[in-house]
């Protein structure tokens, strides 16, 4: 099909929103794996119709599926994630020390060019890699066991590698990032790596400069520019011109500099787009009005999007991996909410529509775009 | 025939319905059961024990003839109307999450 295909993971199953290239009619299929947290669900960019998705529970555990066939049918695939050596030991909310302990995968990166090869992100923070089409998962070690592991401390969800950025100039760059420990960055294919949090400010951490254990939301980039990267932090959107090297805060005009997601335009380098969240605790939009930011200028001046999205009484969340693009002409933004919304624009963010209203709390969102 | 009982998460993970019967050779302890289990149904690997230690998860709990056998050692007999197949054993989702 031509089109769009959104790839929806909630807390109670897995749903596929498919259009046409309009974007303006939608059809809902699902749910798939009713009742099982889907903390991400993704398509290979060398094979569209090559899917995979991380299906969990609290009860049952981690169980990995893909779909050949464009999310139509799926198979379950292998689900051991064994840490490589000595597992190590962490920071615990305490204080105290806790060894590690795989609990999930939160974030699924297929290869740019091999549908069998996916990166895996994993809770306690690990980064993990199929060759196989997901049959069998290999760590790679040397970013756990790196030296700082120690220091790394969980966030409010778990000690969870969120982000993985593959450089399409330079195959053997990738970067990554973990709650709460930071960025970092690997030049040779993940077998080692540096820290990469130079700039970023922490106030409630013991060295608000420290080399690691900062909060990182997510990190996004283009693929025309990677060597630019965006960050939204806990307090503080960031932005890198030097591949991580150093960073700089660009929150500006932003009513709050807490959020959880940060997307990239896909045709424009410096259009990008956070969701300003309250902090603490509270973790909902301000004023109980639902507004994605957009800037032109790749950060610091910021204009609220708001057509089409809730203006009062709105107090939901967006979370980390609930944000995605399309690259059409004009580009699609959509993103979907812990209260079960999920929002397309089909024109950069200047008119929104709830294509789907009243789903499980949505944990991630991932766009197609199908030719 | 042994009779093995899934909740329903698992049930719909096999895409089975009702009960399962699995030939276990004797003598019939918990983990050839689930060992058996498993060989059928590669997709339960991982799900009501760890793959690496072995270790029942926490939220899932074993039943049969009435009594709770989730602490027994995995090792153990199993009761003999569930080797017979006179009684199903009970593979439960422990009610916890509000």
């Amino acid at each position: 099909m031509k089109g769009v295909r959104v790839l929806v993971g909630t807390k109670k199953g897995a749903f596929i929103l498919t259009s046409s290239k309009k974007r303006q009619s939608w059809k809902i299929d699902g749910p798939h794996f009713a009742g099982w947290e889907i903390y991400h669900m993704t398509g290979s960019p060398a094979d569209p119709d090559r899917l995979y998705a991380s299906q969990t529970s609290s009860w049952f555990g981690q169980v990995m599926q893909r779909s050949d066939d464009g999310g139509k049918t799926w198979e379950t695939v292998g689900n051991e994630f064994k840490y490589k050596g000595e597992a190590g030991q962490h920071q615990w909310y305490d204080g105290s020390l806790k060894p590690w302990e795989f609990k999930r995968v939160w974030h699924l990166e297929p290869s740019l060019d091999d549908p069998d090869t996916v990166y895996a992100g994993v809770e306690d923070a690990a980064l993990f890699r199929t060759r196989d089409g997901g049959k069998s998962w290999d760590e790679l070690p040397g970013l756990r066991q790196h030296g700082s592991g120690p220091q790394w401390s969980p966030g409010a969800g778990g000690m969870c590698l969120h982000t993985i950025l593959l450089d399409p100039s330079r195959p053997k760059r990738m970067t990554i990032a973990i709650s709460a420990a930071g960025v970092f960055r690997s030049e040779d294919s993940g077998k080692t790596w540096q820290p990469s949090n130079k700039g970023l400010v922490s106030q409630y951490i013991p060295n608000p400069t420290a080399e690691v254990g900062h909060c990182v939301h997510r990190i996004a980039s283009h693929p025309d520019r990677p060597d630019v990267l965006f960050m939204q932090k806990h307090w503080d959107v960031m932005r890198s011109d030097d591949a991580g090297a150093n960073w700089y805060e660009i929150s500006g005009d932003l009513p709050t500099d807490f959020g959880f997601p940060i997307a990239v335009h896909a045709h424009d380098p410096d259009t990008i787009y956070v969701v300003p969240i309250k902090s603490d605790s509270e973790h909902f939009p301000p004023d109980g009005k639902l507004r994605v930011y957009r800037s032109r200028k790749g950060g610091n001046e910021w204009k609220a999007l708001t057509k089409g999205l809730p203006q009062k009484n709105c107090y939901v969340n967006v979370l980390r991996d609930a944000m995605s693009v399309d690259r059409h002409d004009p580009c699609g933004v959509y993103f979907g909410t812990t209260g079960g919304q999920v929002y397309a624009s089909a024109d950069e963010g200047n008119s929104w529509q709830a294509i789907a209203g009243h789903l499980p709390s949505v944990l991630s969102v991932e766009v197609q775009t199908l030719s | 025939m042994i009779r093995v009982q899934l909740p329903a998460p698992l049930r719909r993970l096999t895409k089975t319905e009702g009960l399962v019967e699995l030939e276990v050779t004797a003598p019939v302890t918990q983990r050839k059961l689930l060992d058996a289990l498993e060989l059928r149904f590669p997709m339960l690997r991982g799900t009501t024990r760890n793959q690496q230690t072995q270790k029942r998860r926490a939220y899932v709990r074993f039943f049969a003839c009435g009594e709770d056998l989730s602490d027994a050692s995995p090792d153990d007999l199993l009761p003999q109307d569930v080797v017979a197949g006179k009684e199903p054993f009970l593979v439960v989702g422990a009610l916890a999450g509000g």
